[in-house]
């Protein structure tokens, strides 16, 4: 059987004169090396150099606020459960008087912990949110000295309110209509599974 | 003081200076060099180019720990490597980097002694050097160790042969061992390597295996015997061993330039304008540059040809150099014969 069509039959035969005074195929080897020289290099110098992402590349998780700059998560959990890495954890917390500007809704994540080593960038979490709150996006995680450090907390997922990180690609209507379809199942309420009964 | 004297002591610690300045940026070269021949980028976060590594990894290797082996001779374990060194370091002083530069009306040739005997010291100092590698590898009291001293001293004694006899042939066309007169006489004729190349292809092959260099690493195979010799080394003194055999490359590319290759000469030297002073620093800069291209060969075949079975090894040594460069004496001598330039 053949797989690819450059494999070579074995031949045991005794060297030839000249095969055995190794030089023409010392010489054959030393330029197949020496032509390496002019060869571009494929590194991709990291930092400096960036290799191009697709445009829905999924990185770095972002915590979305609202329009007025509120955190649009409420701490159900969903994303957390969706997680097939269970690198979600997350503990909420109740919004007190005079915080609506800071939480859109009376519940809210207190704190919300992604485990950057355990998460496999699936984007699950996206897809379980009902909010609208998280978000992969086309940063890349950076790298750091200790496994504490890629626990990302609410100070590195949530996005600052003067600095928004654009998911609009990620984002789309057509993405949005889907979450919203009520014929699939896992978009309908508890009220709306009801009336269709 | 006389000022030759104050001279030569500058000279040596010139050549001293740029046999090591040279050595360890041979180490970055080797590194950029096999980068670029496996289509990679090599060294280059240490300043631009990466040309900050050496001293990077130099501070490194000084900071290591210093571990001596319980079991090891500790004396002979530290002699090993300080050894190895100082025979590196010695051969230099018998190459000639020029002519002569003049200065006050005094004539200072280009050479930190120019001993009569210059091609049987060279060879003399190359073969002290293998006990460098022999008492640190039989001190460390290890097997592998071990294994690779035994094999650096079998190569060393099997490849010293041939290379004298290849020496012999090239001895017997220019009639002297000075090193400084067979440059000379590089001037005036052509280079050696027209008139001896069965010779110099000898000697090449011979430096690969003096030096212990791909595809004679034998005493080091790093994949058979992790590491051979300097297996139970740390810190500089294992530094001292990698540094050594960097020295050792430069001075045998000097050597074999100075023997085969004219030398600090460069054809049409005399026809530039060039006169005194400057020619001798031209021809120092030549020299350097014709060092460079053998360094270059040195690593283009390291990273291209895989390392000798031991067997082979010595079959080649034994069963072809050997024999090659007796055949060589001979028809080295039959030609002079007949041609009638018996010396």
């Amino acid at each position: 059987m053949m797989l690819t069509n450059r494999s070579k039959q074995v031949v045991q035969k005794e060297l030839t004169l000249a095969e055995q005074l190794y030089f023409p195929a010392i010489l054959k080897g030393m330029l197949i090396t020496l032509s390496h020289i002019f060869r571009k290099t494929p590194t991709v110098r990291y930092p400096e150099q960036k290799r191009e992402i697709a445009p829905v590349y999924r990185g770095q998780h972002v915590l979305k606020r609202d329009e007025a700059g509120a955190e649009r998560c409420t701490a159900c959990g969903l994303c957390a459960v969706a997680c097939p890495a269970e690198a979600i954890t997350m503990e909420a917390g109740e919004r007190k008087k005079g915080e609506e500007g800071l939480y859109r809704e009376e519940k809210y994540a207190a704190v919300y912990e992604i485990n950057m080593l355990r998460c496999i960038f699936c984007g699950l979490c996206e897809e379980a949110c009902p909010k609208e709150a998280i978000f992969l996006t086309d940063r890349i995680v950076p790298s750091s000295f200790t496994r504490g450090e890629e626990i990302f907390g609410k100070d590195k997922l949530v996005e600052p309110a003067d600095q928004r990180v654009d998911v609009s690609k990620r984002q789309t209507k057509a993405v949005l209509d889907f979450k919203q379809d009520k014929r699939h199942y896992h978009n309908q309420t508890h009220s709306d599974r009801l009336l269709s009964r | 003081m006389d000022p030759i004297i104050l001279y030569k002591i500058i000279l040596a610690v010139v050549v001293f200076a740029v046999s090591l300045g040279v050595a360890a940026y041979m180490t970055w070269g080797e590194r950029k060099l096999a980068a670029i021949l496996q289509d990679r980028v090599g060294p280059d976060r240490a300043g631009p180019l990466g040309l900050l590594q050496p001293i990077a990894d130099g501070l490194k290797m000084i900071f290591k720990e210093e571990f001596i082996p319980a079991q090891s001779n500790k004396w002979l374990f530290i002699l090993g490597p300080s050894f190895f060194m100082l025979t590196a370091c010695m051969t230099g002083a018998v190459v000639p980097w020029g002519s002569g530069l003049e200065i006050g009306g005094l004539y200072y040739p280009m050479q930190v002694t120019d001993i009569n005997i210059g091609l049987l010291y060279l060879l003399g100092v190359v073969s002290i050097g293998v006990y460098g590698i022999m008492i640190g590898g039989w001190a460390s009291n290890n097997k592998y160790a071990m294994l690779g001293a035994l094999r650096a001293s079998s190569q060393m004694i099997s490849y010293e042969i041939a290379m004298g006899l290849s020496l012999i042939a090239l001895v017997m066309t220019t009639g002297t061992l000075s090193l400084a007169e067979i440059a000379r006489q590089q001037d005036e004729g052509l280079a050696y390597v027209v008139y001896q190349p069965l010779g110099f292809l000898i000697f090449l092959i011979c430096a690969f295996a003096e030096t212990n260099r791909a595809p004679f690493d034998l005493p080091e195979s790093e994949s058979e015997l992790v590491g051979g010799f300097h297996t139970e080394y740390s810190s500089m003194k294992l530094g001292f061993f990698l540094f050594a055999e960097y020295i050792n490359m430069f001075i045998s590319s000097a050597v074999m330039a100075t023997l085969y290759f004219g030398g600090y000469n460069f054809p049409f030297q005399h026809e530039l304008g060039l006169e005194g002073n400057t020619l001798a620093i031209v021809q120092a800069v030549v020299l350097l540059l014709k060092i460079f291209i053998f360094i270059f060969i040195f690593m283009w075949v390291r990273w291209t040809l895989p390392r000798f079975r031991y067997d082979q090894l010595m079959n080649l040594g034994w069963k072809v150099l050997l024999p090659l460069a007796l055949a060589n004496i001979f028809i080295t001598g039959l030609v002079m014969y007949f041609t009638g330039k018996l010396a």
